[in-house]
């Protein structure tokens, strides 16, 4: 575990932990994005580049914006009670629990895990040809679902006419 | 046809000829009238004129039958032969017993017949004139009708289930005409006492009658031999020895003589008699004086040969001793005739004098069935009913005439305003009274003294009724003089009655002479019809020293009683509230007379006293023990029923509501996780898979 | 020495729980939604984290997961913003703690 590890994993949960607990929205926003920027260099860290890229282009590029843009629509001033729920121990608690339950799992079998593995060389031409060859039923469908989303996306947020509809 | 001593005919008896005739017709002569009484009854609404057509149209048709049978017997009786014709029937089996229904025509009934229809009818043509301003005519006339129906029932009788059924229907129309005039308390109390004081004497009489049947095992008087008045029936009886040195024939020949004994007024069963001339006069006549009273004399000359059985007999057939049973008849018929005849002195009502001597006549007419036999008692009844209802009937003009008015002591000098009434009622009195030759009660009174007298075996009874005889004469002497001789103290004037009322007067006087002609000495006709023997006779026999010796005895008691009577009463009329002669005389004997010698106060303290007490401890018993009992029961269940609704309210219902008030409660707890918040659906969906995700980690561990 | 493998994964299960925390704890329809973005980020790295140190890296199956799951996460996110803006037309909030229609 290099110094890199520890670096890139202080980014992202720094970025994480600022994303859920900031208040104003836009922040968390901008938060998150550093999350994402984060968990890129986690996967060029780990040798998936394609992983790494389709990340930044997708997250940060599309996602992010896409949350920055719903902020926006949906401006509203800063709740008064607050921005945690009346009852967020609890939620903290299963949060917890969930975690403890995963450490827990990881720990147990830690003696089961590899510890050196051999250095992967992927190219973009052997995805490309794994994504048309082995994995194209996914692909396919993936691009029906991504259809439908888009479609479904625009209805939902289509403005109501008057009386029809 | 009279025979003559000389004509020496052969009297063979025929019993039950059995040929086809009057007798299988007999049955109408009760039924008729009842059917009309039922006719009458069912009538939508009164209607004097049809009822009383009605009534006295089926007593007429009911007397042609009685004559056209009554022809029939003395026919036979003039051939010869002695008639018993019976029809009889099975009305019910049970086990191997039956029970038997039947009628008889032989002398005692065809005579007693006719007497009851001729005098019946007579009273009813009579009532038609005295309850003509009553509103109840048709009422009454139907009772009248049931009454003479089920008299002649009585008489033709052969079954003495029949006789009783009878019996008991003439109680009852007796009971609802002295309470005719029910609205008045002394009238209804009347008829209660008249009905109840009957059945006093009716239990044993049914008690003789179960034993009867038990122990001949018939119902039925006359049977071909087979029945219970026949010899083979009465020598069953004779060999049975019941309590007190008795046979069985004479247990219940004393049996049926209490239920006799009650019907006709014997003491001490007397008491309902006088209190029963409550009712209208022709009830008094007819039945109080001339038929329903007479019932009980005629029943024990039916079962004459129970009561007589075992008395042994000298060769030429007559009695040479007497039973017990026909002792006990003699000394009741006695003592009765006595003591009516004291109590009839002091009293002022002119009906209750009546009811007084019909109740002395009744004894002497037992006495007569006692000492003489069936024709000597038989008699003085045929005789007593027609004068005792020519005197009812007299008394009852009287009565319309002095409108309504009931006391002697406030009429008077009615002779020269009644005369038909007078003249008739004078007849009906000197026959009673027994003068001598010209009138039927001196024959047939003096038939019992003569029997009461030649009889070796009771000496007693003579003495009685001879007193008695002087006593009668006295008493009647006493009211005729009150009610027809000396000065008018009523109010108003006395007027004569109308023609319908005179006139079965005239009728009923004439047969209270011409009666006497079959019973004398001379031509013993009465005396050998029922006896089914010739009647011998002869004038010359009224001059036989035993028979002139009896005369002038009762010739003497009689002049010397109307004599006394007239000395005392005759001519003079002292007002209503002047006290008698005799009272002034000797007043504590008088009142004990006037109030009937305290009988009825005796049995008001005695047997009224017990049923009373009796009464208030089965009230007692009906309202604390009984009533307590049920009482209890009603609170032990209502107790439950409250216990059940605590339990039902508060443990079935509490629990029952409690669950749901839970179930209810525990919904509202867990639907709080529905708070329609997606957090919380999260929320538990992530607490979930923590508990899977622990639960599949923990199976993994080695 | 451990597997490099467990850091990785531990800071998969962390990202993962804050992740989920956010999703639980915050009012605001929307931080639910980057809450969710950041769970399944969590679980793209696992997916890449053990590809990497599979026996068979060439076969690619952790990558395309992954690639794969990027996409999918891209689709919903658009639907599920979509969703949030269409309620706050209608409701004129993103509180969740007051869109509480589907209460039962």
């Amino acid at each position: 575990m290099g110094i890199t590890f520890y670096l890139i994993a202080a980014i992202t949960l720094a970025g994480a932990l600022a994303a859920m607990t900031l208040k104003h929205l836009i922040h968390a926003a901008l938060a998150v994005t550093v999350a994402f920027a984060g968990l890129a260099l986690f996967f060029l860290n780990l040798d998936a580049q394609f992983a790494g890229f389709a990340q930044i282009l997708i997250y940060i590029g599309a996602v992010a914006i896409l949350i920055v843009f719903a902020i926006l629509l949906t401006r509203s001033e800063l709740p008064k009670e607050g921005v945690f729920s009346r009852t967020w121990f609890v939620g903290l608690a299963i949060a917890a629990g969930i975690f403890a339950v995963l450490g827990w799992a990881v720990i147990a079998s830690a003696h089961a895990l590899p510890s050196e593995a051999t250095t992967p060389s992927v190219n973009v031409h052997d995805i490309g040809v794994a994504l048309v060859g082995r994995y194209v039923l996914p692909l396919e469908i993936v691009a029906l679902l991504l259809t439908a989303a888009t479609i479904g996306a625009v209805i939902v947020a289509l403005h109501e006419k008057e009386g029809t509809k | 046809m009279l025979l003559q001593e000389e004509q020496t005919v052969a009297f063979h008896c025929m019993y039950d000829c059995g040929s086809p005739g009057v007798v299988q017709f007999l049955w109408l002569i009760p039924a008729v009238p009842i059917v009309a009484s039922g006719f009458i009854a069912l009538m939508k609404q009164p209607r004097r004129k049809l009822s009383a057509v009605l009534a006295i149209g089926s007593l007429g048709f009911s007397l042609l039958l009685a004559l056209f049978a009554f022809a029939h017997v003395v026919s036979d009786w003039a051939r010869g032969v002695a008639t018993r014709e019976t029809v009889n029937f099975t009305w019910l089996h049970f086990g191997n017993s039956t029970v038997d229904l039947g009628w008889v025509l032989d002398p005692l009934s065809a005579i007693m017949a006719v007497m009851v229809c001729f005098v019946g009818l007579l009273i009813f043509i009579y009532s038609t004139g005295y309850m003509e301003h009553d509103e109840n005519f048709t009422r009454f006339f139907c009772f009248l009708s049931l009454f003479a129906g089920a008299m002649l029932g009585v008489v033709i009788a052969n079954s003495i289930l029949l006789l009783f059924m009878c019996w008991e229907l003439v109680g009852l129309t007796s009971y609802l005409l002295i309470g005719f005039w029910y609205h008045k308390p002394s009238a209804a109390a009347a008829a209660k006492k008249a009905f109840i004081t009957t059945r006093v004497g009716d239990i044993f009489f049914l008690l003789g009658i179960v034993w009867l049947f038990a122990q001949t095992g018939t119902l039925l008087f006359y049977n071909h031999g087979a029945g219970s008045l026949e010899t083979s029936a009465i020598e069953a009886l004779l060999s049975q020895h019941a309590a007190w040195g008795l046979t069985a024939a004479g247990a219940i020949g004393l049996l049926i003589f209490a239920g006799a004994a009650g019907k006709s007024g014997q003491v001490p069963l007397h008491v309902w008699l006088p209190d029963a001339m409550e009712g209208p006069t022709p009830v008094s006549a007819l039945i109080h004086a001339a038929t329903m009273v007479a019932a009980g004399v005629y029943l024990i000359a039916r079962v004459y040969p129970l009561i007589s059985a075992g008395m042994p007999l000298t060769p030429a057939g007559d009695a040479a001793g007497t039973t017990t049973a026909l002792v006990v008849v003699t000394w009741v018929g006695a003592i009765t005739a006595i003591f009516a005849a004291l109590i009839a002195i002091a009293q002022n009502d002119i009906k209750r004098i009546l009811a007084y001597s019909t109740v002395s006549q009744l004894g002497y007419m037992m006495a007569g069935l006692g000492l003489g036999g069936v024709a000597v008692g038989m008699f003085h009844l045929i005789t007593h009913a027609f004068f005792k209802a020519l005197l009812f009937l007299g008394a009852g003009s009287v009565i319309h005439g002095c409108h309504e008015e009931q006391d002697i002591r406030r009429m008077g000098g009615l002779k020269s305003q009644m005369r038909a009434t007078f003249l008739t009622y004078a007849v009906g009195m000197l026959a009673l009274a027994g003068f001598p030759i010209v009138f039927s009660g001196f024959w047939s009174k003096d038939a019992i003294l003569e029997a009461a007298h030649n009889s070796p075996f009771i000496r007693g009874p003579y003495y009685l009724l001879v007193f008695g005889a002087l006593l009668t004469a006295f008493y009647m002497t006493r009211q005729l003089s009150y009610v027809f001789f000396g000065k008018w103290r009523g109010h108003d004037h006395a007027h004569e009655s109308p023609r319908v009322m005179t006139t079965p007067l005239v009728i009923l006087a004439f047969f209270a002479i011409l009666l006497g002609v079959i019973g004398t000495p001379a031509w013993p006709w009465f005396h050998a019809f029922l006896e089914g023997q010739p009647a011998t006779g002869g004038v010359h026999l009224l001059f036989e020293s035993d028979f002139l010796k009896l005369l002038g005895t009762s010739t003497v008691i009689v002049f010397a009683g109307l004599g006394l009577g007239w000395l005392l009463y005759g001519n003079k009329s002292p007002d209503a509230e002047e006290p008698d002669t005799l009272e002034k005389a000797a007043p504590a004997i008088w009142a004990g007379l006037r109030d009937r010698l305290y009988v009825d106060e005796l049995y008001d303290v005695t047997v009224i006293a017990f049923y009373y007490w009796w009464a208030r401890v089965a009230d007692w018993l009906d309202r604390c023990l009984w009533g307590g009992i049920v009482a209890a029961v009603a609170w032990i269940f209502r107790m439950f029923a409250q216990l059940n609704r605590l339990l039902d309210t508060h443990w079935v219902d509490g629990t029952f509501d409690k669950a749901c008030e839970e179930l209810s409660t525990g919904g509202g707890i867990v639907s709080r996780v529905q708070n329609g918040r997606g957090q919380t659906y999260l929320r538990i969906l992530a607490f979930g898979v923590i508990l899977l995700a622990a639960i599949l980690i923990w199976s993994t561990k080695p | 020495m451990g597997s490099p493998l467990t850091g990785y994964l531990v800071v998969a299960a962390l990202l993962f729980s804050i992740g989920l925390a956010g999703a639980l704890v915050r009012r605001n329809a929307i931080m639910v939604l980057i809450g969710i973005e950041l769970m399944l980020n969590a679980a793209n790295l696992n997916f890449i984290a053990f590809w990497r140190y599979s026996p068979h890296p060439e076969a690619l199956t952790g990558m395309m997961f992954a690639v794969f799951s990027i996409a999918v996460a891209a689709a919903e996110a658009a639907v599920g913003l979509g969703l949030v803006i269409a309620v706050y037309r209608h409701a004129q909030t993103t509180d969740l703690d007051k869109l509480n229609r589907m209460k039962g």
